[in-house]
């Protein structure tokens, strides 16, 4: 069970979550990590297993999430320790030789150290060829959080070596379903990229659906059902206080926050057809900024923060648009099928992700900004809710697999995989959360 | 399949509909309560379309050729209520021509019962995204509305929601699953 809940939820969650690990601890759907593909390119490192002065946490071991991490971006293939000819804990037991006769190209190794309910790392990151040293630091973390310690690592090492900011302590949010006895049980949750430390968030028995992260990372947005229709509620996760944003007559739905969390882009129905608003969190009031019979939603900031890429279907059938800035005159981006639906930009202005419908199949496909080029990165039957991960390396989506909804996370280029099933039911509409300093 | 199990109501309607000669609303039928004054009074009771002075009992011979005529319109228009749920194609609000005359009966009831309120339920299939999906089952249920207030329903009488693909009719990734669930429902209150 990997239930453990530290990083500070508010008391009443706290409350919910015990008794739910009481009386429902195997209701509760857990993700799963199931690493499915891993890239031909994929780096060869080596995680050493830290050496341990004092006793340390039960649990998963550091090295090894800083393993498991590594190899989830697909970008790396971790060595396993067993195949290693030396643990080494610091540069002078590192013969790089060795490291290089195992086909390897970096070496990471480290210490903990127990100090009272602290437990403090001293890690190294070595450039086999070049016989280096490339990253030397050491952190600290609480004994009860370790796995953020090891995300932490993790986000190191990747960023020494990729140049690219890691993204490992980021959160997800996502919605599970749960079927018993015909009582639908909807749980908004967020939990590591990995699954693991989940923690419900809100529960219901009417459909929740569409999370969007605010910039900061505090607070979530997302269309509930609770008074059987679709409203929009912005929920602060620290103190699970929650506010009802938007509940005009029809659709409040689709919310994507501005760069600066002021404001949110949402689909409202008010006029009788669904519309892109912006509406500001502090002062509630509505500027329209599509006008047009057709569907309009879906919308999102591009990473300039200037311009708002949508889905409409005033050619048709679903298409995205993009506005150079708020009610400018849309411009199609998608013309390779019939449906294309649900934008999500990379925040680095190189990509859009999107749902793309080839035959009779729904894929994940991205269209290259500069030159318009479209790529299909899925191959399952019904893949929806894509969610590109903050430094544009990753992507997750909802996808089927064997009847059941489950969450995938692929390298951006569509390389490697690995999907996050839930323990019991569906897991759907992931949200992929910010990096947080 | 479904329709022939509605021929199969709209025959039994209009039997039961021949039988009963004055009764207007076929409901007291088989209680067979003939020697009961308690369900004479009942059908007196509901016989004001054919007029106060019937003194029960009437048989369907004494009946005018327009009052058959209207009882059984009536009875079609009630099997044809039975209906409340319409089905689309694929990423269409287009109403098909088979529910139009479904959907003329639901008008003319609901016009003739302006209290009568009623809440249209659009949906799709799981395909495709969801939040268009959303957008897409309320305009199947809007294309419902405005069908109903053409014929003459009061948009007062009426309310719009969609649950997109959250709500599917049945379960599971088939054609006909998705063909199913493709839909709008009329919920009347």
């Amino acid at each position: 069970m990997n239930h453990k809940i530290s990083f500070r939820p508010s008391r009443a969650l706290f409350a919910a979550v015990a008794l739910m690990l009481f009386t429902a601890s195997s209701v509760q759907a857990e993700l799963l990590i199931r690493v499915t593909e891993g890239a031909d390119s994929a780096i060869p490192v080596s995680v050493v297993p830290f050496a341990e002065n004092g006793s340390m946490p039960a649990g998963d071991k550091v090295s090894s999430i800083v393993q498991a991490d590594l190899a989830m971006s697909g970008e790396f293939r971790p060595l396993a320790p067993e195949k290693m000819l030396s643990l080494p804990s610091a540069r002078a037991d590192v013969y790089f030789r060795d490291w290089r006769l195992l086909g390897q190209r970096y070496v990471l190794v480290g210490e903990l150290t127990r100090n009272g309910d602290r437990v403090q790392a001293r890690y190294e990151l070595f450039d086999v060829n070049r016989e280096e040293r490339i990253l030397g630091e050491t952190a600290a973390a609480p004994a009860s959080n370790m796995r953020s310690l090891a995300h932490h690592i993790s986000d190191k090492v990747y960023e020494a070596i990729t140049g690219v900011q890691g993204a490992f302590s980021t959160k997800l949010a996502y919605v599970t379903l749960e079927i018993t006895n015909g009582k639908r049980r909807y749980r908004l949750q967020v939990s590591d990229i990995d699954g693991k430390r989940a923690s419900v968030r809100l529960e219901s028995k009417e459909p929740i659906l569409s999370p969007a992260w605010s910039p900061d990372g505090t607070k979530l947005a997302y269309v509930s059902f609770e008074t059987d229709k679709p409203v929009i509620f912005v929920h602060e996760l620290s103190s699970g206080k929650r506010i009802k944003l938007a509940d005009f007559p029809g659709l409040n739905s689709a919310p994507a926050w501005s760069p600066d969390g002021q404001s949110l882009l949402m689909t409202l129905s008010k006029d009788g057809n669904a519309e892109i608003y912006q509406m500001n969190v502090q002062s509630r009031k509505v500027t329209k900024l599509t006008n047009h019979w057709a569907i309009d939603t879906e919308a999102a900031w591009d990473s300039s923060g200037e311009g708002i890429f949508f889905t409409s279907d005033r050619s048709g059938g679903p298409q995205i648009y993009y506005m150079s800035k708020p009610g400018a005159e849309p411009r199609r981006i998608t013309f390779g099928s019939r449906y294309n639906a649900r934008p999500r930009p990379d925040s680095q202005g190189n990509y859009v992700y999107y749902v793309h419908q080839r035959e009779r199949a729904f894929n994940i496909a991205r269209t290259k900004l500069d030159n318009g080029e479209e790529t299909v990165l899925t191959r399952t039957e019904s893949d929806e809710s894509p969610s590109v991960s903050p430094n544009g390396r990753m992507l997750i989506y909802a996808t089927k697999s064997n009847g059941e909804s489950v969450l995938t996370v692929i390298s951006a280029d569509g390389g490697a995989a690995y999907s996050l099933p839930a323990s019991e039911g569906d897991v759907r509409d992931p949200a992929w959360g910010p990096i947080v300093r | 399949m479904k329709l022939s199990v509605h021929i199969k109501v709209l025959a039994l309607l209009l039997s039961v509909g021949v039988f009963a000669g004055c009764s207007t609303t076929g409901e007291n039928m088989d209680d067979g309560g003939y020697d009961s004054d308690v369900a004479a009074i009942d059908q007196d009771g509901g016989s004001t379309v054919y007029g106060g002075d019937d003194q029960g009992g009437i048989s369907s011979s004494s009946m005018t050729e327009e009052q058959r005529m209207e009882a059984q319109q009536q009875a079609e228009q009630d099997a044809l209520r039975e209906i409340t749920t319409f089905y689309f194609d694929f990423d269409t609000s287009e109403i098909k021509p088979e529910a139009r005359d479904v959907l003329v009966a639901h008008a003319r009831y609901l016009s003739s019962n302006p209290r009568q309120k009623v809440r249209l339920e659009g949906h799709g299939d799981e395909r495709g995204s969801k939040e268009y999906n959303l957008a897409l089952g309320e305009r199947r249920a809007n294309a419902v509305q405005r069908f109903l207030i053409v014929n003459g329903v009061s948009r007062g009488q009426m309310e719009t929601v969609s649950y997109g693909e959250e709500k599917p009719a049945v379960m599971g990734s088939s054609e006909s699953a998705w063909a199913q669930n493709r839909r709008v429902q009329l919920e009347f209150e």
